[in-house]
C-alpha cells in the first residue's frame, strides 16, 4: 500500500490518530456484525429468556419460508427497476443539458437539490400524491379510467415505492453523467458530426460508449441504494403492504428482527445481506482500481 | 463547430423543463397543503393554491407539535437534527483525516490491517446489523443521548479514503520542507496538511451533514424519548395518527421544514456539493 | 463485560443524577389521537393528587409498535415499568415468565387494596392464567360495534333510527344508499382480523382454533377455514366488487375512519373505543350505533362479541419504590370514578361493576343512546367455548398474516378458501415456532 517516501518515525502516534476510527469500528460494527453471525445460529424467544443453539435451521427455513421468497423476488424487481429509472432519467437530463449553451447552470441548479432531500421525506411527500382519496395522481389517473389503489394493488404499490425511491437518485445520477460527458473530448464528436453522423447516431456510437464506466458505476451505487438506504421509503409509506408485495429484503430484516422478534431469522437474513453487499463492494472497486489503472 | 439543430435545443429545453417541474412537483404540492387548514382536504382532492394558514400551521408546529401523535414541538426535533447534522459531519471528518493521516504519513505494524478493518465498515450498513447494534447501544447506556445518537454513524471509510487519496497528491517536498525546518508530525498536520484541505473539509461537511440529518432508522431505534426525536424520524410519527384523519397540513408543515435545512445547505454551497459528491464516491 | 456495565452504570449516575424528588414511573401506551389526550389529563390529574410518584406517559406508537418497543428495551435492560400491550399479544406476554410482574402477585407483594372481583368476568377472563389469577391490569377494553350516518340513511330513504341488523340488512342497505346517491360507499370496517375474523366468529359461535381458541393450551391450532368464515369473505370480496364495501388497510385499518367522516361510507364497523373519534369527526352528521351484524341463518347467532383493547402489563427489572408506585397508579386507574370517566369518554368498556353502576346512576346512558351497545353485546349470552376470547403465541404476526391474505384475497390473487387456507398453515407455523422458543 501507498505512503510516502519519506514518513514520520514516531510509533504511538499513528496508533492514537487511528484509535477514534478503529474504536467506533469495532464497536459498532464489527462486534455488531459478529453477534449477527452467532445469532442467526440461535433461536430465541422475545424477552430474550431462553436460547438454544439450531445450527443452520434458521438459514434452512429462510430456503423454504415463501414469504422469504417473495422478498427476494421483490427485491430483484424493485431495485433494479428503481435503478433503470433514476439513471436512465438521469442521463437524459444530462445529455439534454449538455448541448445546450445557455441556461445550463439554471437547470443544473433546480435539477441537484432534490438529492438533500431525505428517503422517508420523498416518501411521505409521493404517499401523499397517490393517496387513493385526497390524492392528486389518483384523481388524474380516474380521469383516464384507471383506479389506482396502492393499499390493494400489488403493482400500484410497487410502482409507488420505485418512484419515490428514484426521485431523489435522479439528481445523484444527473451529477455524475454531466461529469461523464464533460470529459469527453468534444473533438471525437466533432470529427463524427464530420463524417455525417447525425445527433442520434452520435450517441449511440460515441457518447454512450464513453459514458460506459459512468453508468456501471451508477448501476453498482444506485442497486446498493436501492437495497439498503430506501428502507425509510418503504416504512415511512407502504410497510411492505399490500401482502408483502413492497417487502424488500432490508425491510423484512427489521420487520422479523424488531416487529416479529424472530431474531434467529432476522439474524440469518442479515447475514446473506451482509454477503450480498461485500459482493457489491467488490464489483465496485474492482472498477474503481481498473480505472484508477488507466 | 457541431451542427445545431433547432427543433433539438428545443427538445432539450422542453426535456429540461418537464424534469425540473417533475423534480419539484411533489414538494410544491408539499408546500401548498402546509398553507391549509384541516378542513381544506376533506372535499376529496389535494388543493393546488396557496391557503390562509400557513403562519397558523407553521407557528403550532414549531411550538407545540402534535400531542395526538405524541409528537413534540418541532423546534426541538430541529434542534435535534441539527446537533445530529453537524455532530456527524464533524466526528466523521475528525477521525477520518486522523486515520488518514496515520495511514499516508507513517509506517507502522498492522497499517494494513487497520486500512482494511475501516474498509470493512463499506460493507457492513446499519440495516444489516440493527438488531445487535442497537444492543451494544443499549448496553452502554446511550439511548436517548447525543452520543447514542451520533457516535456509531461516525466511523466512515469514504471520507478516509478521500483523505488518503488527497494526501497522496500533497507534494513530498512541503514534508521534507518542514522537517528540515523541525516541524514535528504535529506541527505538521496542523500548519500545513489542515490548511491545504480545506476544500475537501468544506465539500465532504455539505454531503456529510445531508447525511447526518437525514438518518432515520437510527434514530428511529436509538430514542425512547420524544426528548430526542428528530425532525425525520418524527414525521412518520405524525402521519399515523389513530383514530383521526390524518392531519395533511402539519404533516406537510413538518415535510416543508424536514426538507428546508439540507437543501438550503446543497443550493447555497452547490460548488462544494458537488465537488464532495463526485469525490467521495470515487 | 464489566467494563460495559460500568460504563453505563456511570452512565445513568450522570444521567439519572437531578432526579431524587418524586419515584420516576414510566408508562408506554399506544393511546393516540383523542384518547391520548384523555389518557394525559388522567395522568396529570394522578400526579397532582399526591407528590412522592410522578407517571410519565409516553406514546410509543400503534399496539404492535408499543408492545415491540418494550420487549425490545426489556432486553436492552431499558423497559419501562408499565407497557400497555393488546389483547392479542397476551399469549407472548404470559409466556414471558422472567419478564412479567403478575399483577396479583405485584398487589399482594405491595399490600395494595385490590379486588379482582370488582372487574367485568367477561374483561377479566381473558387475562387470567390457569388458576383464574390476574396476570396484567385491565385499562382499556372494548368490543367493535356498528357506526352509521344517519343523515345517509334519511337521504337514502332508510330508517335512520334502525341500524342494519344482519349481514342481508348491510349489503340491500348499501345498494339501497349507493343507488340513491346518499353516499358513495355502503360500509368499511377497522381490523379486519379482530372484527371480520375474531369477533365475527364468536358472535356466530364458531371457533377459529382448537381447545377453546388456544386459552386451553399452547398446543392450540388455528381453524378460521370453517364454511362460514370462507362465506364471509367470499362475500366481504363481491361486495368490494361492487363498490358496497371499501377496505380500511391493514391493522387497525388507518384509511377506514376518514371514509366514514367524510361521508363516503354510510356504515363504519370499528372499536366502541372509535367514539370518542368517531363523535369528534362527524360534527356535519348525526351518527347512529348499533350492534354487529349477523347472518341471520345461522344458527347460535348472534351469540356475544369478544373483547380487545388493552391491559396494562408490568415488566420485572425495577425497585420496590417504584412497583409501590405502581401499584398505588393501579389503584388510582382502577377507581369508579377514573374508570367510569374513562369509558364514558372513550366508549371503552367500564371494566369495573362499580363504573357501570356509576354511569347509570349518572343516567350517562339514558342520556346517550348507544353507549351501551358495547356492553350489552358483550353479554348479550353466557360465553361459550368459541366466544370466550383466544390465546395464541405470535398472534400478533399472526394477525399480520391476516391482513395479507386478505389484500390477497381482495386484489384477486386468492380465492377465499385458498387465502383462508393459508392463514391457517401460515398461523400455525408461527404457533408452532412460538411453541419452539419458549418451550
Amino acid at each position: 500500500m501507498q505512503t510516502k517516501r519519506t514518513v514520520f518515525g514516531n510509533r504511538l502516534l499513528p496508533y492514537a490518530f487511528l484509535f477514534p476510527q478503529l474504536a467506533v469500528t469495532v464497536i459498532f460494527f464489527l462486534w455488531p456484525a459478529g453477534q449477527a453471525v452467532i445469532q442467526s445460529f440461535q433461536r430465541e424467544d422475545a424477552f430474550g429468556l431462553s436460547t438454544t443453539w439450531v445450527g443452520l435451521a434458521n438459514y434452512a427455513d429462510l430456503l423454504h419460508d415463501p414469504t422469504y421468497l417473495n422478498s427476494l423476488k421483490v427485491t430483484a424487481i424493485f431495485a433494479p427497476a428503481v435503478t433503470l429509472l433514476s439513471v436512465g432519467l438521469g442521463l437524459v437530463f444530462a445529455v439534454c443539458l449538455d448541448r445546450l449553451v445557455r441556461g445550463s447552470r439554471i437547470y443544473a441548479a433546480l435539477l441537484v437539490w432534490p438529492y438533500a432531500v431525505a428517503p422517508a421525506v420523498a416518501g411521505i411527500m409521493w404517499w401523499f400524491l397517490f393517496n387513493p382519496s385526497i390524492g392528486l395522481l389518483p384523481y388524474l389517473l380516474a380521469a383516464v379510467g384507471y383506479r389506482w389503489d396502492h393499499s390493494l394493488q400489488p403493482t400500484d404499490a410497487m410502482i409507488l415505492v420505485v418512484i419515490a425511491a428514484s426521485w431523489k437518485q435522479v439528481s445523484y445520477n444527473f451529477l455524475f453523467f454531466m461529469a461523464g460527458l464533460q470529459a469527453i473530448p468534444k473533438s471525437m464528436i466533432e470529427a463524427a458530426a464530420i463524417d455525417g453522423a447525425g445527433p442520434v447516431k452520435r450517441f449511440f456510437t460515441i457518447v454512450f460508449p464513453l459514458l460506459s464506466p459512468t453508468t456501471f458505476f451508477l448501476a453498482v451505487i444506485n442497486l446498493v441504494y436501492a437495497m439498503f438506504d430506501t428502507f425509510p421509503v418503504i416504512h415511512a409509506t407502504t410497510g411492505g403492504n399490500p401482502a408483502q408485495s413492497t417487502n424488500i429484503l432490508v425491510y423484512k430484516v427489521f420487520v422479523d428482527g424488531f416487529i416479529g422478534l424472530n431474531l434467529g431469522s432476522s439474524a440469518a437474513q442479515s447475514v446473506v445481506l451482509m454477503a450480498i453487499v461485500v459482493t457489491l463492494t467488490v464489483i465496485q472497486f474492482k472498477w474503481v482500481e481498473r480505472k484508477v489503472n488507466y | 463547430m457541431i451542427d445545431r439543430h433547432p427543433w433539438l435545443d428545443a427538445l432539450a429545453h422542453a426535456v429540461l423543463i418537464a424534469g425540473v417541474l417533475l423534480v419539484a412537483f411533489p414538494v410544491y404540492v408539499a408546500v401548498i397543503a402546509s398553507t391549509h387548514g384541516p378542513n381544506d382536504f376533506m372535499s376529496g382532492l389535494v388543493p393546488l393554491l396557496p391557503g390562509s394558514d400557513t403562519i397558523a400551521n407553521y407557528r403550532s408546529m414549531l411550538t407545540d407539535g402534535l400531542s395526538s401523535s405524541g409528537a413534540p414541538p418541532l423546534g426541538g426535533m430541529l434542534w435535534n437534527s441539527l446537533v445530529m447534522a453537524l455532530c456527524v459531519a464533524f466526528g466523521k471528518i475528525a477521525i477520518s483525516i486522523l486515520s488518514a493521516y496515520a495511514i499516508v504519513y507513517f509506517r507502522f505494524p498492522f497499517r494494513a490491517v487497520a486500512f482494511w478493518m475501516i474498509f470493512v465498515t463499506l460493507m457492513l450498513p446499519v440495516e444489516v446489523r440493527i438488531v445487535p447494534t442497537f444492543k451494544v447501544v443499549a448496553d452502554l447506556g446511550l439511548l436517548d443521548s447525543y452520543a447514542g445518537l451520533t457516535v456509531p454513524l461516525i466511523a466512515s471509510a469514504t471520507a478516509t479514503f478521500l483523505f488518503r487519496q488527497f494526501f497522496l497528491t500533497v507534494p513530498e517536498e512541503l514534508m521534507e520542507a518542514a522537517r528540515i525546518d523541525g516541524a514535528g508530525p504535529l506541527k505538521f498536520f496542523r500548519d500545513i496538511l489542515l490548511p491545504l484541505s480545506r476544500t475537501n473539509i468544506a465539500a465532504l461537511f455539505v454531503i456529510l451533514f445531508i447525511y447526518g440529518w437525514n438518518q432515520y432508522l437510527w434514530p428511529m431505534m436509538v430514542t425512547t424519548k420524544s426528548s430526542h426525536y428528530t425532525i425525520v424520524m418524527g414525521i412518520k410519527r405524525m402521519s399515523d395518527v389513530a383514530d383521526a384523519l390524518p392531519q395533511w397540513n402539519v404533516v406537510m408543515t413538518t415535510v416543508v421544514l424536514a426538507l428546508l435545512p439540507p437543501v438550503i445547505v446543497v443550493v447555497g454551497m452547490q460548488r462544494l456539493f458537488v465537488k464532495g459528491l463526485i469525490e467521495t464516491e470515487k | 463485560m464489566l467494563t460495559r456495565s460500568l460504563i453505563a452504570g456511570l452512565a445513568l449516575t450522570f444521567l439519572s443524577g437531578s432526579s431524587f424528588a418524586a419515584t420516576e414511573i414510566t408508562w408506554w401506551h399506544a393511546m393516540g389521537g383523542e384518547l391520548g389526550k384523555k389518557l394525559d389529563e388522567i395522568v396529570a390529574k394522578y400526579n397532582a393528587s399526591q407528590d412522592e410518584y410522578k407517571v410519565t406517559a409516553v406514546y410509543k406508537g400503534s399496539y404492535p409498535e408499543t408492545m415491540t418497543a418494550a420487549i425490545a428495551a426489556f432486553r436492552a435492560k431499558q423497559q419501562p415499568d408499565i407497557v400497555q400491550v393488546f389483547e392479542v399479544g397476551t399469549g407472548t406476554m404470559m409466556a414471558a415468565k422472567g419478564a412479567i410482574y403478575p399483577v396479583y402477585q405485584l398487589m399482594k407483594d405491595t399490600g395494595a387494596t385490590f379486588d379482582p372481583k370488582a372487574f367485568l368476568s367477561a374483561v377479566v377472563g381473558y387475562y387470567t392464567d390457569a388458576d383464574g389469577n390476574m396476570l396484567s391490569m385491565p385499562f382499556n377494553s372494548s368490543t367493535p360495534i356498528l357506526y352509521y350516518n344517519k343523515d345517509v340513511f334519511k337521504k337514502a330513504g332508510l330508517d335512520p333510527e334502525q341500524p342494519p341488523k344482519t349481514w342481508e340488512d348491510v349489503e340491500s342497505y348499501s345498494k339501497k344508499i349507493m343507488s340513491s346517491g346518499a353516499a358513495k360507499c355502503g360500509f368499511t370496517t377497522g381490523w379486519i382480523s379482530w372484527v371480520q375474523l375474531e369477533n365475527f366468529s364468536a358472535w356466530h359461535n364458531k371457533p377459529i382454533g382448537t381447545l377453546q381458541n388456544g386459552i386451553g393450551g399452547m398446543d392450540a391450532e388455528l381453524t378460521v377455514n370453517g364454511d362460514l368464515q370462507v362465506r364471509h369473505w367470499t362475500n366481504l370480496k363481491k361486495w368490494q366488487d361492487e363498490g358496497l364495501f371499501q377496505y380500511g388497510g391493514p391493522a387497525g385499518g388507518n384509511d377506514a375512519p376518514p371514509k366514514f367522516y367524510s361521508q363516503e361510507c354510510a356504515i363504519y364497523m370499528n372499536s366502541s373505543a372509535s367514539r370518542a373519534g368517531v363523535i369528534a369527526n362527524s360534527k356535519d352528521f348525526e351518527v347512529g350505533f348499533g350492534m354487529l351484524p349477523y347472518y341471520s341463518d345461522v344458527q347460535g347467532a348472534p351469540q356475544n362479541s369478544i373483547i380487545g383493547g388493552a391491559t396494562l402489563w408490568v415488566l420485572k427489572g425495577h425497585d420496590e419504590a417504584e412497583y409501590k408506585g405502581v401499584a398505588d397508579f393501579f389503584s388510582f386507574l382502577s377507581s369508579p370514578e377514573v374508570q367510569a370517566d374513562w369509558h364514558q369518554y372513550s366508549g371503552y368498556l367500564p371494566i369495573t361493576e362499580a363504573a357501570y353502576k356509576l354511569g347509570q346512576e349518572q343516567g350517562y346512558y339514558a342520556k346517550n343512546p348507544g353507549s351501551d351497545v358495547a356492553i350489552k353485546q358483550i353479554t348479550l349470552n353466557p360465553p361459550t367455548d368459541n366466544s370466550k376470547g383466544l390465546r395464541f403465541g405470535n398472534y400478533v404476526q399472526i394477525r399480520d398474516v391476516i391482513d395479507e391474505e386478505f389484500q390477497n384475497l381482495l386484489a384477486g390473487q386468492k380465492s377465499p378458501k385458498d387465502a383462508l387456507d393459508s392463514v391457517v398453515t401460515r398461523g400455525n407455523k408461527l404457533i408452532a415456532d412460538f411453541r419452539a422458543a419458549n418451550g
